[in-house]
């Protein structure tokens, strides 16, 4: 399966590149890039050293350096490859840089190469916060590729048409919406799976309707504006408007909500990983088997220590960015800025 | 008089008011010849805007154009059109400018694409040749470095500019009517002025025909070569521009008149007219302006008005005027 993560990697690259120069073109979206760079800087850098991470992490291959006690068939990646995990590991617990075990105090197979400690069964925790990194990522990544078409889908065609399709949308939306969050999440994972698409699946489904309404109310909006009927005036098939004039116009509204969901739905995991439904080498996996730690005398801190930290780092540094993209992209600082 | 581009014949809008369908617009009939501007004049709310928008056929819901209705554009019966066509004469046959120019573009795309996409839209020009004619549009209706304004945001123009963008964009196709709904209102004086001398300049080069929506009679003296003076959904009085400007006869078009501040007459109070136009579905049962006519007597209140020729091109719908006709 190791070439899912190397296509994923590769499209996201070349979108990456793709989307940044199309960007460069347009002075608009060039001013904001810099804008954003000017303003968060430090945030940006952090950010991008995650997405460097989570990509080292995906790209793997079969074979290579004969490390021991690796299946022949495993593809391991970048991280696997630089941690080596199946060599370096210990017999249990030990501190961060520490020389000797934690219970009992015997000496470590490999003393103070353990930057974050050892868990339980021995592995370097450095190394498993690092992999949880890519779930995260894809956590928050892979749901809004759901959930945000899934909002346009709906929110734009009730916006826009109205009437009966409105009716029905909106019908819907309430329903989800008068549904607990966390039971219908549950729920589904329970009839779908606990697999990463599964979970990424039903936080979309889930989280789509607030998202829906802030475009349809949009979309009502921009429908009446006087650039919409001059189109229609034109001639401009519905299809066309909808492309070319209201979209454009909601892509402030969907960029900065992405950046708000983003977060959102990575701690969101956490809490299902709490409930025993998250997923695999995630950090509210890496959390929620720290709770029992926590009540350990003397007390195991580094492994919620890490799986923590690096969460809440990622999440303030998205919503730093979240919080400028908005100044940035709200049309009315916009207008002030040029 | 050439013969008629446009032809309205009974047009009638109805919207949902206090439980029944209210005419907004009320059997209006109207002709617009070939090259002719006709000033379509009213109050707010007398249902201006909405002829215009039904002659698009874009009234929007719950508004509906009752079956009775006839417009007719070139020969061809625009509400009998099947979506397709109709989408094909809008822009084409039939281009509408508004009110407002600072809404009136996409705030997200630049000028250029907006004219190219409405080019695009009816003609098939490859993209370099629609780049061009965007270009010499631009210059055509005034506007300074044509080339380098294709690439300018509608943030980055002025009122007038955008006013401008908005004309070539709508002129680009060459459409055989512009409808134009309060073309300068929202714009200032002298940018006004410029903005009139163009439509003029363009509709005599294109021998294009205007229907031009206005409650100004500055602009309509400016432009109109026909005036139709409206009031609650019916036409009041139509006639040459010299006729209803110089010899009014309904009472309203006398009273609006006479409403318009004067170099001439300076000092004195200014004339009003009386009262406030009734809401929608509260209408009187005969004429229409009756509550509010100084002239008003005992058949306005029941019958509606006939309407009276007072010359071969002038006419007026008003007792009063056929109690002093000599016929």
């Amino acid at each position: 399966m190791s070439w899912i993560g190397n296509a994923i990697v590769a499209v996201l690259l070349v979108a990456g590149v793709y989307v940044w120069w199309r960007a460069r073109r347009n002075r608009l979206w060039r001013e904001a890039m810099a804008a954003l760079a000017r303003r968060r800087r430090f945030a940006l850098i952090i950010l991008g050293i995650y997405v460097v991470i989570g990509m080292l992490d995906a790209v793997s291959w079969v074979g290579g350096d004969g490390v021991q006690g690796v299946a022949a068939s495993e593809a391991r990646s970048v991280i696997d490859r630089i941690f080596k995990p199946s060599v370096f590991r210990e017999k249990s617990y030990s501190a961060p840089f520490a020389s000797a075990e934690f219970v009992g105090g015997a000496a470590l197979t490999f003393p103070g190469r353990h930057v974050l400690g050892t868990d339980l069964l021995g592995d370097d925790v450095l190394y498993k916060t690092l992999k949880g990194v890519k779930v995260a990522l894809l956590i928050g990544g892979l749901t809004c590729l759901v959930l945000i078409p899934l909002a346009l889908l709906f929110g734009v065609s009730a916006g826009y048409f109205g009437g009966r399709i409105d009716d029905v949308v909106f019908f819907v939306m309430s329903t989800l919406a008068s549904i607990p969050n966390l039971l219908l999440l549950i729920a589904l994972i329970m009839a779908l799976g606990k697999g990463t698409l599964q979970v990424c699946f039903a936080l979309g489904i889930t989280g789509w309707v607030g998202l829906s309404r802030l475009t349809r109310a949009e979309t009502l909006k921009l429908r009446e504006l006087e650039y919409v009927q001059a189109a229609r005036a034109l001639g401009v098939s519905h299809f066309t408007i909808v492309l070319r004039h209201i979209l454009p116009n909601l892509a402030h509204l969907v960029i900065i909500t992405f950046a708000l969901l983003f977060t959102g739905l990575v701690l969101s995991e956490t809490i299902l990983a709490y409930l025993g439904i998250g997923l695999d080498g995630s950090w509210g996996r890496m959390i929620d088997q720290a709770r029992n730690e926590l009540s350990r005398d003397p007390i195991i801190w580094w492994n919620i220590a890490a799986a923590s930290t690096a969460l809440f780092i990622l999440v303030l540094c998205v919503n730093l960015i979240a919080d400028a993209l908005r100044d940035i992209l709200d049309p009315r600082t916009l207008r002030e800025r040029t | 008089m050439s013969t008629p581009i446009l032809n309205v014949e009974n047009l009638t809008v109805t919207f949902p008011a206090r439980g029944a369908r209210a005419p907004v617009v009320d059997a209006i009939s109207l002709s617009v010849a070939q090259g002719e501007v006709l000033a379509l004049v009213g109050e707010s709310g007398c249902g201006k805007s909405m002829t215009a928008l039904a002659i698009l056929r874009l009234i929007a819901k719950p508004g509906r154009i009752e079956p009775e209705s006839r417009i007719v554009f070139e020969d061809r019966d625009v509400l009998g059109l099947k979506v397709t066509q109709m989408r094909a004469l809008r822009g084409a046959g039939i281009a509408m400018i508004f009110q407002e120019p600072m809404a009136s573009l996409n705030p997200v795309q630049t000028v250029g694409d907006q004219v190219i996409e409405a080019l695009r839209l009816h003609e098939r020009v490859g993209r370099a040749a629609a780049r061009d004619r965007a270009a010499a549009i631009f210059e055509r209706v005034g506007i300074p470095d044509p080339r380098g304004r294709l690439d300018a945001y509608p943030h980055q123009l002025s009122g007038g500019l955008k006013q401008r963008v908005m004309i070539a964009m709508m002129l680009v196709v060459q459409p055989r009517l512009l409808i134009a709904d309060e073309p300068t209102t929202a714009l200032d004086v002298t940018v006004q002025a410029q903005i009139l001398a163009l439509l003029r300049e363009l509709q005599d080069e294109l021998d294009m025909s205007i229907l031009l929506i206005t409650h100004d009679f500055g602009v309509v003296n400016e432009l109109s070569d026909r005036v139709a003076v409206m009031y609650g959904g019916r036409i009041a009085e139509e006639g040459t521009r010299a006729e209803v400007l110089g010899a009014p006869r309904h009472p309203y078009t006398q009273g609006l008149l006479r409403s318009i501040p004067s170099l001439a007459h300076r000092g004195g109070e200014l004339e009003e007219i009386t009262g406030t136009v009734p809401s929608l579905g509260t209408w009187p049962a005969g004429c229409r302006f009756a509550t509010r006519c100084p002239k008003v007597f005992e058949p306005c209140n029941e019958q509606v008005p006939q309407t009276v020729g007072v010359s071969e091109t002038h006419n007026a719908a008003c007792h009063d005027v056929a109690r002093n006709q000599p016929s």
